[in-house]
């Protein structure tokens, strides 16, 4: 059985505990069926984005505060499909890197579809000091590779976490851009060194 | 005016091009605006002065709401009910959305004025949702009457009639829209507007559950919008920021708009409604 449809078993059993733990349905079901008759595919932003995969429904259905022993389960799942580089080798070209976290680009109904598409990583994160202009919807990543050092071991979870940020935090504000076939190999490499690599900017 | 509809084209296309996400802004020092809001400001200080081209689409919607018209060739001034009975608009914006028994359902401004003017009027509601928001050189009729009917409760009250179990009902669903997560993303508008302080790039971005925070939401809607030169509705807002959370297109004038306008009206309830706006 693949990754993917073993995780959304798992999920929909632990789904059926959490729903009878949190039995406020009414409201969440009627907007959900309201919800399925209101939306409709437009550019390649198809109306099915309105259903819940297995791990959405548990963060919906727990407010994004799951009980810890299912977070744990199903964080261990979505790590369990990172997939790592087969040569090895994280840390990529910062100056690439630096462009795919300014785009933004990628996924909405006015978007082109298909790849490749931006990290959307300064909407949320303060990076690089040139960039001001930057959101706070994540904590600051300017200097990471400075504070937390750059081993293999910190390049290795930086990779894991762009590729599913979901793995370490199951109800994360972040996209998983790896998993969902956002961003590329070679694009989180990118960004690895954009986080990581002493000469960028980032670490200077 | 010409004179001013000119400036704000001009300063339209300027910003256009600063404005999008995915562009890097100038850099600035820290702590300090960036450039593109400094120009904003200043642009939205000398409009308020000198008047907001909102204005030409309130004068417009009042003759929209006047004139008999449509199919049937009759004037929404005497036939509409917005709530506070037919042809009453004083006041009506700031009190929806609520429920319209003649309709069975709560609907807020934009929705209300569509449904009478396809059933009083005569208009084919296909006809009003195939192009629903302001774009090039053009803006639908209900954003202006939507516009009119808005600016007639300038510095009134908001006062979503939440007693009503209907408008109840439909502000705890729409509770339960901002928080439904979905799509590639994992979006929510909470992810956005959840919490305090929160910015995406330079932009703030309002928590809609806190009282301050919704108030901020339906502040300065329907506005004229420099970005593009266009009079924009709250409805247009919804459906915007649904496709920045990747999620598909919410049809024009459904439930789950009207619920998420619930939701945000009613927590803005007992503050001041400022009239029209200008945004940026
Ligand atoms: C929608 C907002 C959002 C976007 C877009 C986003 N992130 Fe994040 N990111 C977060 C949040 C919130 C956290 C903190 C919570 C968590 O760890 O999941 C975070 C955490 C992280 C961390 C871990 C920080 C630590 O201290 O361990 C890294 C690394 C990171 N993001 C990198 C990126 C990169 C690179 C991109 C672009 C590809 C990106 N993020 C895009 C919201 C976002
Ligand atoms: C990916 C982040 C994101 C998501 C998700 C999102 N928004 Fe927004 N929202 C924004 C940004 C950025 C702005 C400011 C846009 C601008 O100024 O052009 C904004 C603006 C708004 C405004 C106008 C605020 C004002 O000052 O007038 C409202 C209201 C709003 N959003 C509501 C919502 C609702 C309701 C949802 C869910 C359907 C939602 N948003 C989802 C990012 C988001």
């Amino acid at each position: 059985m693949n990754n993917i449809s073993r995780i959304s078993l798992l999920a929909a059993a632990l789904l059926t505990l959490v729903a009878a733990a949190h039995a406020d349905g009414d409201y969440r079901a009627q907007a959900l069926s309201m919800m399925k008759q209101d939306f409709v595919t437009k550019g390649q932003a198809s109306a099915d984005r309105i259903s819940e995969d297995g791990l959405q429904a548990i963060c919906n259905r727990t407010g994004n505060k799951p009980p810890p022993e299912i977070a744990h389960r199903l964080e261990a799942d979505q790590l369990a499909g990172v997939k790592l580089p087969a040569d090895g080798k994280l840390l990529g070209d910062w100056k690439s890197g630096e462009q795919i976290a300014q785009s933004g680009r990628g996924f909405t109904w006015t978007d082109a579809p298909g790849l490749p598409v931006g990290g959307n990583c300064y909407n949320c994160h303060q990076i690089a000091p040139k960039e001001t202009s930057f959101g706070t919807v994540g904590p600051s990543l300017f200097q990471f590779g400075k504070l937390r050092g750059n081993t293999a071991e910190m390049q290795k979870y930086v990779y894991s976490k762009i590729y599913n940020a979901k793995s370490f935090n199951l109800c994360s504000a972040m996209p998983r851009f790896g998993h969902i076939g956002a961003l590329t190999e070679k694009q989180i490499k990118d960004l690895v060194g954009l986080l990581m690599d002493p000469e960028s900017p980032v670490n200077k | 005016m010409k004179y001013r509809i000119a400036m704000a084209a001009i300063l339209a296309l300027t910003m256009q091009a600063a404005s999008a996400q995915d562009k890097p802004a100038a850099a600035v020092p820290a702590g300090q605006k960036d450039a593109t809001t400094l120009e904003f400001e200043k642009f939205r200080t000398q409009m308020e002065q000198e008047g907001n081209p909102a204005e030409l689409f309130e004068l417009q919607g009042e003759e929209f709401w006047k004139a008999k018209r449509g199919p049937k060739n009759v004037a929404l001034t005497a036939s509409c009910d917005l709530g506070l009975g037919v042809g009453v608009v004083k006041g009506a914006y700031v009190q929806m959305p609520r429920y319209f028994a003649d309709a069975g359902k709560v609907m807020d401004a934009e929705r209300r004025i569509v449904w009478c003017m396809v059933e009083k009027q005569g208009y084919k509601f296909d006809d009003l949702a195939r192009r629903p928001f302001a774009g090039d050189n053009y803006t639908p009729e209900q954003t202006s009457l939507v516009t009119y009917v808005a600016a007639q409760s300038a510095n009134m009250k908001f006062a979503v009639p939440l007693k009503d179990p209907h408008v109840r009902e439909v502000y705890e669903i729409g509770k339960e829209v901002v928080a439904y997560r979905a799509g590639p993303y994992d979006f929510s508008c909470n992810t956005c507007h959840g919490a305090d302080g929160k910015r995406i790039r330079m932009q703030n971005l309002p928590n809609l559950g806190t009282p301050q925070g919704a108030l901020s939401a339906v502040l300065g809607w329907p506005g004229y919008r420099m970005t593009g030169s266009v009079m924009l509705t709250h409805q247009w807002r919804m459906s915007d920021c649904f496709r920045q959370q990747r999620f598909p297109q919410p049809k024009y004038a459904s439930d789950t708009i009207t619920a998420l306008l619930t939701y945000m009206t009613a927590n803005a309830n007992g503050h001041m409604y400022k009239g029209l706006g200008i945004k940026r």
